[in-house]
């Protein structure tokens, strides 16, 4: 029920990301979904894509400091209070939120947020208790 | 003005001869009570009583800041602790500082020194002292402060930072002698502009400048835009602290070292070879009058020339120019010494950090600034921000703690600090003196 995420270290200047993204597409790795967390000096790109493995050692070939992190991938409904809803459990089972992005599922309209936990077991139970669709790693990678 | 005429005049022969005997009494000294020193006597065959002339003193072994580490805190003491009624040290991680201590007559013998050093430098009786070095464990503040009041002159404690009010209090007292950093002068002079003060409407006459290097285009700006007259002090506490060397502002040219209380030499810092007058080298100093941390020609890694050509303001003690650089790869930001291996230890305390990283310095607005650029490895990485810049912060607080300055550090992407031949580049320095 987790997903795995490969963050980046990119200092904050120009063509870092670009650097990144042509050794993906070099190595023909697809990006799934993305989110980038910036401050001054440095940023973070955050990665979600069809080949981990090959993603990571295709990195640090080229000197890319690489992390992995299990993220959770959950289906949102698209229509109002979609998202709140699963924020509302989350909320009320004291579960706190380090980042959350999101991308659009192919053929629907439905989205797929992913979130990351401090505890992520815990997460997985509580949303699914709920009744909240989490999506397995090997389908988020497939889409 | 000369405040001890006898000695600072005094004829280079009798100079020689009390040189001598100073010098005899304190290898006597401390060969009976430094165990450091008796092993190293030993080692090199040779008792105080070898010693028959200043020439002699080349038999003996030096003595380097290493050896003052080893013997860390207090081996390197002559008296008991009983006897010691001050210590200062210089900033240092574990195992790594340098500590003095004082008698309470190397205290009065500092304060004297001081006293003719500020007097030296133009001051008086009748000054007041705007003295912003700051006190502490430095050797800098207190140094000038009783050297001041062995003067007869008011001092003003202001020690460092609080730049504003430094400016206000030097607008309401009416200082006429200022005592600090260079560099910090010169930001306080830009303070003062922002602030709508006007050096030429303070009362400053003269400064006296030293903790740091810097040069002779500084001197002009100091000049210009304090309207004062400026001179270099030197010193260093293993030999005492400030005022082992001052520039009259007769000549300006050149600082005379108090050489009845130090023997100064310069030698080949390859081989160790003492060098004749007017070669450049390193420094040397030996002290013969302190009495709880003597010091027998101790190697400052400074760089300097020594000339005994007679001066105009009457002093017949030796000049040394102006400090033009070090031997090894000590950094002075901000009058603090920093090498670069102290930071390495501060990294090394952090479990995630690799040995990778890069000191800049530089000067910016007349202050130095310090940043640390610390590569990002797997271990330290994490997928959330707070932590990195958690982890900047507290590298950037433990080198303020325990050495003293501040310093940015920046996160950088792995292999982007430069290496020479597979050997990474420590420092760059981009100060212009």
């Amino acid at each position: 029920m987790k997903v795995e995420q490969i963050s980046i270290f990119l200092e904050n200047k120009s063509g870092r990301i670009a650097e990144v993204t042509r050794i993906l597409a070099e190595a023909g790795v697809n990006i799934r979904a993305l989110s980038i967390a910036d401050t001054s000096d440095f940023g973070i790109l955050r990665l979600i894509v069809d080949d981990n493995q090959k993603a990571e050692v295709v990195l640090k070939k080229q000197n890319v400091t690489v992390g992995k992190t299990f993220v959770v991938a959950v289906e949102v409904e698209d229509k109002p209070g979609g998202l709140h809803r699963i924020m509302g459990i989350l909320f009320k089972a004291d579960l706190n939120v380090e980042y959350m992005y999101s991308f659009v599922k192919p053929n629907t309209t439905d989205a797929v947020m992913i979130f990351r936990f401090e505890q992520l077991d815990k997460a997985v139970k509580v949303l699914k208790e709920n009744s909240v669709n989490v999506i397995d790693g090997d389908q988020v990678y497939k889409l | 003005m000369i405040f001890n005429i006898d000695y600072e005049t005094m004829p280079r022969e009798g100079l020689e001869a009390i040189q001598l005997r100073r010098l005899q009494a304190t290898l006597e000294r401390v060969y009976a009570t430094v165990p450091f020193y008796q092993k190293k006597f030993e080692e090199a065959g040779i008792i105080p009583s070898d010693i028959e002339s200043l020439q002699d003193l080349h038999k003996i072994p030096f003595t380097t800041k290493q050896d003052l580490r080893d013997n860390y805190p207090f081996g390197m003491f002559a008296v008991p602790m009983d006897n010691v009624v001050r210590i200062h040290a210089s900033s240092g991680t574990t195992g790594q500082p340098t500590v003095v201590g004082y008698t309470a007559r190397d205290i009065d013998t500092w304060a004297r020194l001081m006293a003719r050093s500020l007097a030296a430098g133009g001051a008086t009786s009748g000054d007041i002292i705007h003295n912003a070095y700051g006190y502490g464990l430095f050797t800098g503040g207190l140094g000038v402060h009783y050297g001041a009041e062995k003067l007869g002159a008011s001092i003003i404690p202001v020690s460092g930072g609080n730049t504003k009010r430094q400016i206000i209090i030097m607008k309401d007292f009416g200082p006429t002698i200022l005592t600090a950093t260079p560099s910090y002068t010169l930001h306080l002079a830009e303070v003062a502009e922002e602030m709508g003060v006007s050096f030429r409407d303070l009362k400053f006459k003269f400064g006296i400048f030293g903790a740091e290097p810097w040069s002779e285009n500084m001197r002009q700006e100091i000049e210009n835009k304090l309207r004062i007259i400026a001179v270099d002090i030197y010193g260093l506490s293993e030999v005492m602290g400030p005022g082992v060397a001052i520039e009259c502002h007769e000549a300006k040219a050149g600082l005379h070292v108090f050489e009845d209380h130090f023997i100064p030499e310069i030698i080949d810092p390859e081989t160790g070879e003492v060098l004749p007058y007017g070669e450049n080298g390193e420094l040397v100093f030996t002290s013969i009058t302190k009495e709880a941390f003597p010091v027998i020609r101790y190697r400052t890694r400074d760089i300097s020339t020594l000339s005994t050509e007679p001066c105009i303001c009457g002093r017949t003690h030796v000049r040394m120019t102006r400090v033009s650089g070090r031997t090894d790869d000590m950094l002075i930001i901000r009058g603090v010494n920093v090498f670069p291996s102290q930071i390495e230890s501060v990294l090394m305390q952090i479990d995630e950090v690799e040995p990778h990283y890069q000191l800049i310095v530089d000067r910016k607005d007349n202050l130095d600034t310090l940043s640390v650029l610390v590569e990002v490895g797997e271990r330290l990485f994490s997928d959330e921000v707070k932590k990195l810049q958690d982890l900047e912060k507290r590298i950037s607080k433990d080198i303020k703690e325990i050495l003293g300055v501040s310093a940015a550090v920046k996160l950088v992407e792995p292999k982007t600090i430069a290496r020479s031949q597979g050997k990474a580049v420590r420092v760059i320095d981009n100060r212009k003196l």
